[in-house]
């Protein structure tokens, strides 16, 4: 909202230094954000007021120009060229005079151009600093001013303007009334309420037949008349500066009115052209299939739940939102209905919402409007049209509906005290309500306790339980006056074991050259097809956005390959050739079935079977970690060649994650899309899958335009078990035995059965197993390999004998002979 | 050659008189001295120290003298072959540390060649980031709390005193889920995790919630539709607002140094009252000191506490939430948010490995 500064303190005796800045953190301090303190730029030289005497039409070139002129003081005429068309001979204009410089450095000079001399320039609002308007030049209602008058004053250059931000929960100070009334408490004035002191006269029956059908979306339906109004009268210049400043454009004076008093009381109000009403009026919801072209043009299918106004032809207003086309004031009009009413904030911001059709009125509504305004903005209004417009106010008023006001609120008057962590003088809390326009009652309570009871002015509904009484007297009395203090907390237990062991991953992971990305959790359509997922494939099933940003990228992750994939292809695009990437992050994975979501109540703490419920309709979402690695694992240089990144670095990317969490992992042949057939490890934890690893399929690798060979794992750490201590080994101080064994198996015998065979045929003298080579060749036979592995064995209690030792590898041997049909290599 | 018994003429036994020992002596440190390296220094020792050297024939010749003069000769000739030993071994010392100290010039190597064979890694600096400021709070007693991004409406707003219809609802630009009556959001902020905490644990609750959090602005240099916040959570018995002001500072001194502090302006938020926007002094702000806008905060709003089966009457608590990508952009001077979000890795690479 934008409010010029001589308005908003027209009626407050502010100190004489008092800067538009001064009152700008004023209001920053009570708590109204302030988004900027514009000025027009400065104006130096002569700006003066010119009389439009004669013009002289110069059709010879491109675009219509006008040749004026322009009486600018008592017997001096200006001949000025001019291509605005928007004017006419006998209006009063502005006119910069040669050697004036405009805002922004513009300097006007007498100079020649189309054929003329052109002695100064005919301003626009926009080129004087005082708006956006471009439309034309500026026209100053006749009788204003002479010609020759300075117009730098008339025209308030000096004014600066406040632009704010009011938060939904202070509708009251969408106002010039209600933000002067924050300001006046701010600076400890005394209060001027231009509503408070209106006089609404009383009025001999209704003015129009009103029937309002549905109380709880009308509250309140106020209508008053006034008849032979010229409304192409001019609005008067200050009401026009004072709207132009408020960045809203004149348009005909009952318009221009209905908009002065709503930035002066907050109450939005609406003028329609009684003429053009056919019958009573009818306040209700609207009804399936009802139209209504509003005063923008379009043409609007109603919902049900949207509140309207209608006569007997059918809607005639979107109520609080914006009024239609039928029964618009135009400048025939001269029988004009005006209509303030108090509209439920629900169905105005849903109305607005569904329309998406924000308004002055509808932002006004939504937050909240005095009711008890209604009436005396109406009569403010009235006599405006009256005074202006030469109109005749007619004797009813129509006055329907009966508003709920705030209820009082009573609290421990020291409560303000307590929850600022401030003793505050005596009195404060007391005056401060009263200052904001609450009734205020100070009671001992049985136990002896003081008590205030606040009873909020009608313009406060926001005000309806001890915390917002409170925060009333906390803001008035500055924030800065709190003090800085710790709070006592308890000894704390630390991070999780779960938070921890994640952390530990990550620092892992980046140990061994992986960096980490955050891409965003919104997949493209077409990427299951891509990574060449079964129809049935359960990654499939997502949750979409109803509104994504991007319409093509509305499904949630269920896996993060297609992130990180994404993001690996945007590096390489920018250059980055070998790549290791990791992401730790939420999948959000839905159920088979879904699950409604319960209505539940928050008005106390819901039962444990509602919250159950609560987190049964949720899809689940454990946090997986993936890694991609493309190009090279091991860089080339002056030591020798480099290594590609292969199947078995994503396989052991996904150790250095189970190292981290202390858990051992084993990986076992699997073929799982976007993998490649041959080289894709599903990833087991005490034989409970928890991921997969390897490289990706050639086809996906091609469909996503990745790399050739590009590799990925991913695995689901909530999966991982969380040991809360680990067991520590016995350390055994005695010599080991090393051995030597090469077995010949079929080579389709998995190494991890291999080794897990040696290891439990060797039993506990069996310290460790490592393979070191594995050999195929011709003389081994077709289909045969040779893995060769080194033995350690070691006794807990004594040197080991060889002769224990040799028994021991034999019988790891045997059972790897037993099982996987090994044989000794001769 | 002297019989044993034969009578004692020195001179007949030229090989140990004292000169030719001395002799000997003297050819031997000559020989070792010349020895240029230890093969040549081997080579000779044989003629100085082996069977055949001058004294061990000279030794052999003792037993031809008197008994008497036997005693005299044996002490010349040990003193003569020790001395020839202390000469060989003190030449071979010298002779093998100028050999060890020749291979380990040899090995020197340019110590300034790279070895980047595997690249390095490194961590995104908003997950540090969030690390460092739980850290902050655990020390301070919090606990570190979690929750899932996509979240019931009634966690996300009901509990949170957000009225259906509020225009805070709309204001917060919500990315709402299919189908039309889901009745769950992508979490516009990481406040739900209050309320699940307040469920879910005892009182007193002190706890701080990082996350990741969406709203549907559009991705430019200040707006990300994906982001991070931390949340901050007190309640107890008389927590005030001095209290939350409190732990504010204590969170900006340690994220901004010693010298920074925060400053409250009322606002509103639906889940405090009062509610306050908190600037931080931020010390070494672009163009000199300032004040920077770093987040929002209040008095938990009583109706969130009743949400929760909380009674206000009983305890009050503070809340307070900031965004990490708009803290790391301005105390790392990150011009453009798209850095932290596109993962170029040349935007994390420089933050190495840092925990």
């Amino acid at each position: 909202m934008r409010i010029p500064v001589s308005w908003l303190s027209e009626h407050l005796p502010l100190p004489e230094d008092t800067t538009p800045e001064d009152l700008a953190e004023a209001l920053v301090r009570i708590g109204h954000e302030v988004e900027g303190v514009h000025r027009p730029g400065p104006v130096t030289g002569s700006l003066v007021v010119g009389l439009v005497v004669e013009i002289e039409e110069l059709t010879e070139f491109k675009k219509p120009i006008r040749y004026c002129r322009v009486e600018v003081d008592e017997d001096r005429i200006q001949n000025i060229i001019c291509g605005a068309r928007n004017f006419a001979e006998g209006d009063l204009v502005v006119v910069a005079l040669p050697g004036t410089v405009l805002p922004g450095g513009f300097e006007i000079a007498a100079r020649k151009t189309y054929g003329k001399v052109s002695e100064g320039m005919i301003c626009s609002v926009k080129e004087l600093g005082l708006g956006d308007d471009h439309a034309g030049i500026l026209v100053l209602p006749s009788g204003t001013a002479s010609p020759g008058d300075d117009a730098k004053g008339l025209l308030g250059l000096d004014d600066a303007v406040l632009e704010l931000s009011i938060t939904p929960d202070r509708g009251y100070a969408l106002s010039v009334r209600g933000l002067g009334r924050d300001l006046a408490c701010a600076y400890d004035l005394p209060i001027h309420d231009p509503v408070g002191m209106a006089e609404v006269p009383a009025a001999e029956g209704p003015s129009w037949p009103v029937e309002v059908r549905d109380e709880e979306g009308c509250r309140r339906f106020v209508a008053r008349r006034v008849t032979g109004v010229d409304s192409t009268a001019p609005t008067p210049w200050w009401m026009r500066r004072r709207l132009m400043l408020a960045g809203i454009r004149s348009i005909s004076l009952p318009v221009d009115v209905t908009n002065y008093v709503m930035l002066e009381t907050g109450q939005p109000l609406h003028a329609f052209d009684a003429s053009k009403l056919k019958g009573g009026l009818v306040v209700r919801r609207a009804e399936p299939g009802e139209k209504l072209t509003t005063l923008d043009g379009a043409v609007r299918e109603l919902f049900p739940e949207d509140m309207i106004i209608c006569d007997e032809t059918g809607p005639i207003s979107l109520a609080g939102v914006m009024g239609g086309e039928t029964t618009e004031v135009g400048e025939q009009s001269s029988d004009i209905l005006l209509e303030a009413a108090n509209w439920e904030p629900g169905a105005i911001a849903l109305t607005a919402r569904r329309h998406k059709l924000p308004s002055e009125a509808s932002r006004r509504f939504e937050r909240q409007v005095d009711p008890a305004v209604c009436a005396a903005a109406l009569e403010r209004a009235a006599k405006l049209l009256d005074t202006h417009g030469d109109g005749h106010i007619h004797p009813g008023r129509t006055d329907v509906g009966n508003p709920v006001l705030p209820s009082p609120v009573t609290m421990r008057i020291d409560l303000p005290d307590r929850i600022a962590g401030v003793r505050y003088a005596r009195g404060v809390t007391a005056r401060r309500l009263g200052q904001i326009g609450c009734g205020v009652e100070v009671t001992t309570s049985d136990e002896g306790v003081t008590m205030v009871t606040a009873t909020p002015p009608p313009w406060r509904p926001d005000l309806v339980q001890p915390a917002d009484l409170v925060e009333e007297v906390l803001r008035l009395e500055g924030y800065h006056t709190i003090p800085s203090t710790l709070p006592p907390a308890p000894p704390g237990r630390g991070l999780t074991e779960a938070q921890r062991r994640r952390r530990s991953a990550s620092r892992a992971l980046a140990e061994h050259g992986y960096a980490e990305v955050l891409p965003f959790p919104f997949v493209a359509d077409g990427t299951w097809d891509a990574f060449g997922l079964d129809a049935e494939d359960t990654r499939r099933r997502t949750t979409s956005a109803l509104n994504p940003l991007e319409a093509d990228h509305s499904q949630l992750a269920t896996t993060l390959l297609p992130g990180l994939l994404d993001t690996v292809r945007r590096n390489i695009s920018r250059g980055h050739r070998d790549l290791a990437l990791f992401h730790i992050g939420q999948v959000v994975l839905p159920k088979a079935q879904p699950v409604p979501m319960p209505e539940v109540d928050a008005g106390s703490r819901p039962s444990d079977e509602d919250l159950a419920l609560l987190d049964a309709a949720l899809p689940a979402q454990p946090v997986h970690v993936a890694v991609a690695l493309a190009g090279n694992r091991e860089q080339p240089g002056w030591w020798g060649a480099g290594r590609e990144a292969s199947w078995a670095d994503a396989v052991q990317a996904a150790r250095v994650v189970a190292h981290a969490y202390g858990v051992e992992l084993e990986a076992v042949a699997s073929d799982l899309a976007p993998w490649h057939p041959g080289r894709c490890a599903e990833l087991r934890v005490g034989g409970f899958p928890v991921g997969h690893a390897g490289e990706l399929h050639p086809q996906v690798v091609e469909n996503l335009g990745l790399p050739k060979r590009t590799c990925a794992m991913e695995l689901d750490l909530d999966l991982l078990p969380v040991a809360e201590r680990r067991p520590a080994p016995a350390i055994s101080p005695y010599p080991p035995v090393l051995l030597d064994v090469a077995l010949v198996l079929d080579a389709g015998v998995p190494v991890g059965e291999v080794e897990l065979a040696l290891r439990q045929g060797g039993g506990a003298l069996l310290e460790d197993v490592r393979l070191f080579d594995v050999y195929t060749g011709e003389q081994l036979g077709e289909g045969k390999r040779s893995l060769a592995y080194a033995l350690r064995l070691r006794a807990a209690d004594r040197t080991l004998t060889v002769e224990e030792a040799t028994a021991a590898r034999d019988a790891a041997v045997a059972l790897a002979a037993e099982r996987l049909g090994a044989s000794l290599r001769g | 050659m002297s019989g044993v018994n034969d009578p004692y003429d020195p001179k007949q036994v030229a090989a140990l008189s004292p000169e030719t020992l001395k002799a000997a002596v003297e050819q031997a440190h000559e020989a070792f001295s010349v020895a240029a390296d230890l093969d040549a220094l081997a080579a000779v020792k044989p003629a100085h120290l082996g069977d055949k050297s001058p004294l061990l024939l000279a030794r052999r010749e003792i037993g031809a003298l008197p008994p008497a003069a036997r005693s005299e000769a044996g002490k010349r000739v040990n003193e003569a072959q020790n001395e020839i030993k202390a000469a060989f071994d003190q030449r071979r010392a010298q002779l093998e540390a100028e050999r060890a100290e020749h291979v380990l010039r040899a090995e020197a190597v340019d110590v300034s060649l790279p070895w980047d064979r595997v690249p390095a890694g490194a961590r995104h600096p908003l997950t540090t980031l969030a690390e460092r400021i739980g850290d902050v709070f655990v020390g301070m007693g919090f606990e570190v709390a979690e929750g899932p991004e996509l979240e019931a409406e009634w966690f996300n707003f009901d509990a949170l005193n957000f009225r259906k219809n509020h225009p805070a609802r709309t204001m917060q630009d919500t990315f709402y889920v299919a189908p039309e009556d889901s009745g769950m959001v992508l979490r516009t902020h990481t406040s739900p995790v209050q309320i699940r905490a307040l469920l879910e644990r005892d009182l007193p609750v002190y706890v701080v919630c990082p996350g990741r959090t969406y709203r549907t602005d559009e991705l430019d240099a200040t707006h990300t539709p994906v982001f991070h916040q931390v949340e901050g959570l007190v309640v107890d018995k008389g927590i005030t607002m001095a209290h939350l002001k409190g732990t504010l500072d204590a969170f900006a001194r340690a994220m901004f140094g010693a010298d920074s502090r925060t400053r409250l302006r009322p606002s509103f938020f639906p889940f405090t009252e009062p509610s306050a926007e908190v600037d931080v002094w931020f010390p070494a702000k672009k163009g000199g000191a300032g004040w920077v806008e770093w987040g929002g905060c209040g008095m938990v709003h009583p109706n969130v506490l009743r949400a929760c089966g909380v009674d206000p009457e009983v305890h009050s608590g503070f809340a307070f939430g900031m965004g990490l990508e708009r803290t790391l952009q301005f105390r790392n001077g990150i011009p453009d948010m798209r850095d932290m979000v596109e993962g170029d890795v040349r935007f994390t690479l420089p933050f190495g490995t840092e925990s």
